[in-house]
C-alpha cells in the first residue's frame, strides 16, 4: 500500500498503487472494484485516489499519430501537457486549451474538462477532443465520440474518470507561430472595475485576473487583469528564439514551510509589492515567453508544499453572471475579513461546458487557496452556502471537502450521468475518494 | 536515403531505451528499436515517427542468442552512425546464489552478450573509420557487493571490456563511452526502495547518453553524486568494505 494525496496534499490516504505498461495491464487493474486512474496527480483533493486501488497511467505516454496538416493527433492518455508542447511547440503547435499548469497528462486534462483562459471565448479542454478509447468498469473497450457512444463521450469529458479509464484520445492541437505571447495588463481598482475588465476583454483570446484578497473597504477585490494574445513573427525581437524551451522546474520547494509562513502580514506584504509592480506595466502591450504566461507556479517545483505539512485547499467555485458580483463580494469580504486566504486568487469568466459534469457555466470563477488549518473547513461550508444561493458550483478537481448537497444542488444534470455511469459500470467497479464522498450510494 | 545520423538501440523496450531513443529523435537521428520481441516494439517506433518526423524502424534481436550476432549485424539495411547497448537483467540476487541457471542468465545477459555484440560493431566501425558505441554499465560494477554482486560482476566485465575497446579505439575515429547511471526509477527497479536524492527519471539518463555520444564522453554517471558515492564506496578498505551488507 501507499500513502497517496492529491496536489493539495489533503487527504492522504492509502492504496493499492498500480503502474500498467499496457493496455492489457490496465484492464487486468480495473477489473477489481475500487479503482481510478490517476493522471499527474494535479487534481487537488481525492479525486484521482481510488478507494482501493489507483492506476497511474503515466507510463502509457506514446503518441499514436499526428497530421501536420490537420492538428489532428491521436495519443495515450498518460501524455503530459508539457511533453506535447516541448514535442508538437517547435513544429507549430500548441493546446488549444492548457490550465494553470503544463504538468497533467491528457487523460486527466479531459477527465476534469479543464479551463483555460480562453474559456469565455474557446471552451474547454474537451472541445478540441473528438474522440476517446475508453475502457469502462464491466471490461469493455469502447471509442466514444459526439457520433458514437456519445452519452459515454458526454460522461467522460468532466467526469472525473468514473466512467472508465481513457486510455487514449484523438485532439487537435492549435497551429501557433510562435511560443511567445503579447500580454497586455490593466489595473482594476475594485470587484466592480474587474469585472467590467473582463467583460470588456471578451474579444481577447486569453484573460484572468489575479485578485488580493487582502485588501478591503474600497479596495476590496482590486485586481490585475492579464491579456494575452499569441504573438505574430513580425512581434518577436531580432534573433528570439520561435518556441523557447521550457526549463525544468528549478527552484524547488525542499521541506514543508512551517503553516505560519504564510500569515496576514506577510500575506498582505506581498500582495502590496505585486499589484504595485503588476500596476507599473500597465498600459504597454509586452511580449513574454508562453511559460510564465500561462504557468507562473510550474518554475517552482512542490509550491504546494509551501503551505506545510498539513496541506491545503483550493476553493474554486463559479456563480453564474447575473448574480456573480453580489455573492463574489461577499465572498471577498468574507475572505479579507479573515486573512489567511493566499496570494493566489484568480477571478475569471468562463462559457458553457461541454460534459455533464463540466464545472464550467457561464458566469465568473473565483479560486483560493487556504491552508489547513483552523476552523477552515466550517469556513468554507460558508462560503458554499453563498455559491449554493448563488446557482454556482464548485470545481470537483479541486474538491477535497465539498458536501454532497452542495454538490448535488451545483449539478443539475447528475442524474443522466449517473444513469450513464451505471450501465457502463452496473458493479460500480470504479470508484474513487471523490465518488464514495459524493456519489457512490451505501 | 536519407543524409540524418542514425541510432541502434539494443534493448529498445526499456525505459531507458526508450528515453535514449526520445532523445535521439528529437535531435533528428533516424532510430532502430532492437528487442526481443520486434512486433512489440512497433508502437514505440511509431511514437517517434509521430513526435519527430524522422524515419523509425524496429528489428528483433535476443542478447542471449549469440550465434545469431553476425547475422544480425548483416542483415541491417546500413550500418549505423551510433549503436547503443541498454540490455540487461537485474535477476534476483538470492536466487542465483544456488541457482545456476539464473546466475549465468544474468551473467551472460549483463557482460557477455552487450560485450559481444558491441565488439562486432566496433569491428564495422573500424573498418569504415568512424562511429559511437554507448554500452550502459552500471555503478554496481564498480565494486562487488553482498546484495548484487552476481549482476554486479558481470557490469564490472561489460566495464572492462569496454574501458579496452574504447583504448583500441582511442587512433581512430571510432569512440566508446560507457554510462553508469545510478539509481533509476524504471520497471527494472520498480517496488526496490531507491534513495530519492540519488535516483532520477529514464529520461535524465536519455538526455545523458545523448550529450555523451555528442560530447564524446568516455565515462559517464549520469549524476554526479554517483561518481562521489562511488569513489568511497571504492576506497573504503576491504576489511570494513565486507562487513557492509548493502
Amino acid at each position: 500500500m501507499t500513502l497517496v494525496s492529491g496536489w493539495g496534499r489533503f487527504p492522504v490516504v492509502d492504496t493499492e498503487m498500480l503502474r500498467p505498461r499496457s493496455f492489457g495491464a490496465v484492464g487486468e487493474a480495473v477489473a477489481v472494484t475500487g479503482t481510478i486512474a490517476r493522471g499527474n496527480g494535479r487534481a487537488y483533493g481525492d479525486a484521482a485516489i481510488g478507494a482501493a486501488r489507483t492506476i497511474a497511467m503515466t507510463a502509457l505516454d506514446r503518441v499514436r499519430s499526428f497530421d501536420p496538416a490537420t492538428g489532428r493527433i491521436r495519443l495515450e492518455a498518460g501524455v503530459l501537457l508539457s511533453d506535447l508542447i516541448d514535442t508538437f511547440g517547435p513544429r507549430g503547435f500548441f493546446p488549444f486549451v492548457v490550465p494553470g499548469t503544463r504538468f497533467v497528462s491528457v487523460g486527466g486534462a479531459i477527465a476534469a474538462d479543464v479551463h483555460g483562459k480562453n474559456h469565455h471565448g474557446e471552451g474547454g479542454f474537451g472541445r478540441y477532443v473528438d474522440s476517446i478509447l475508453l475502457r469502462t468498469g464491466a471490461g469493455e473497450t469502447i471509442e466514444a465520440s459526439r457520433e458514437q457512444n456519445s452519452d459515454a463521450f458526454f460522461a467522460t469529458v468532466g467526469g472525473m474518470g468514473l466512467t472508465g479509464v481513457i486510455l487514449e484520445a484523438t485532439m487537435r492541437l492549435r497551429p501557433v507561430v510562435s511560443g511567445w505571447i503579447r500580454e497586455r495588463v490593466i489595473s482594476a481598482s475594485d470587484l466592480d472595475a474587474a469585472m467590467r475588465a473582463l467583460e470588456a476583454s471578451d474579444p481577447a483570446t486569453y484573460s484572468v485576473a489575479w485578485i488580493d484578497c487582502v485588501a478591503r473597504g474600497r479596495n476590496l477585490g482590486r485586481s490585475l487583469i492579464y491579456l494575452g494574445e499569441h504573438a505574430g513573427r513580425d512581434e518577436l525581437a531580432e534573433g528570439a528564439d520561435m518556441f523557447p524551451v521550457g526549463k525544468a522546474p528549478g527552484l524547488g520547494v525542499p521541506l514543508d514551510l512551517p503553516s505560519i509562513t504564510l500569515n496576514r502580514y506577510s500575506i498582505g506584504t506581498f500582495n502590496e509589492l505585486y499589484y504595485r509592480m503588476g500596476a507599473r506595466r500597465t498600459g504597454i502591450d509586452h511580449v513574454v515567453s508562453l511559460y510564465p504566461y500561462f504557468f507562473p507556479l510550474d518554475s517552482l517545483s512542490d509550491w504546494n508544499r509551501i503551505y506545510g505539512r498539513r496541506g491545503f485547499l483550493q476553493h474554486q467555485c463559479v456563480i453564474p453572471e447575473a448574480g456573480a458580483r453580489e455573492v463574489l463580494g461577499d465572498i471577498l469580504d468574507r475572505v479579507a475579513r479573515r486573512g489567511d486566504a493566499s496570494f493566489l486568487a484568480v477571478l475569471k469568466k468562463l462559457g458553457h461546458g461541454d460534459g455533464l459534469l463540466s464545472f464550467p457555466l457561464p458566469g465568473y470563477t473565483l479560486a483560493l487557496d487556504f491552508p489547513v488549518r483552523g476552523d477552515i473547513l466550517n469556513f468554507l461550508d460558508e462560503i458554499d452556502r453563498l455559491v449554493v444561493a448563488g446557482g454556482g458550483r464548485l470545481y470537483l478537481a479541486k474538491d477535497a471537502r465539498q458536501s454532497r448537497a452542495t454538490f448535488e444542488a451545483g449539478y443539475p444534470a447528475l442524474a443522466r450521468f449517473k444513469a450513464i455511469r451505471k450501465s457502463l459500470d452496473p458493479a460500480q467497479n470504479i470508484r474513487s475518494k471523490l465518488s464514495q464522498r459524493l456519489f457512490d450510494e451505501g | 536515403m536519407t543524409s540524418r545520423m542514425s541510432v541502434l538501440v539494443l534493448g529498445g523496450s526499456s525505459d531507458i531505451g526508450r528515453a535514449a531513443a526520445r532523445a535521439f529523435a528529437k535531435a533528428g537521428y533516424d532510430v532502430s528499436l532492437a528487442g526481443r520481441d520486434a512486433a512489440a516494439l512497433e508502437p514505440d517506433a511509431a511514437d517517434l515517427r509521430a513526435r519527430y518526423n524522422i524515419e523509425a524502424s524496429t528489428r528483433s534481436f535476443d542478447v542471449l542468442d549469440t550465434a545469431s550476432f553476425d547475422g544480425f549485424v548483416a542483415g541491417l539495411p546500413a550500418l549505423p552512425d551510433v549503436v547503443i547497448s541498454i540490455v540487461g537483467l537485474l535477476g534476483v540476487q538470492q536466487d542465483a546464489e544456488s541457482d545456476l541457471a539464473h546466475a549465468t542468465t544474468i551473467m551472460r545477459s549483463n557482460y557477455e552478450g552487450p560485450s559481444l555484440i558491441l565488439g562486432l560493431f566496433a569491428e564495422k566501425f573500424l573498418a569504415r573509420g568512424s562511429g559511437t558505441l554507448v554500452g550502459v554499465s552500471s555503478v554496481a560494477g564498480d565494486r562487488g557487493r553482498a546484495s548484487n554482486y552476481i549482476y554486479g560482476s558481470a557490469k564490472a566485465g561489460f566495464s572492462a571490456f569496454l574501458s579496452g575497446l574504447r583504448a583500441r579505439c582511442s587512433r581512430s575515429a571510432v569512440h566508446v563511452v560507457t554510462v553508469k547511471p545510478g539509481f533509476v526509477r524504471t520497471k527494472m527497479t520498480e517496488g526496490m526502495k531507491l534513495i530519492g536524492p540519488l535516483t532520477v527519471d529514464a529520461p535524465v539518463v536519455g538526455d545523458a547518453i545523448l550529450a555523451a555520444v555528442e560530447k564524446k564522453s568516455d565515462v559517464v554517471y549520469v549524476s554526479g553524486k554517483w561518481r562521489l558515492v562511488m569513489l568511497i564506496i571504492k576506497t573504503l578498505p576491504e576489511a570494513v568494505f565486507k562487513k557492509l551488507k548493502f
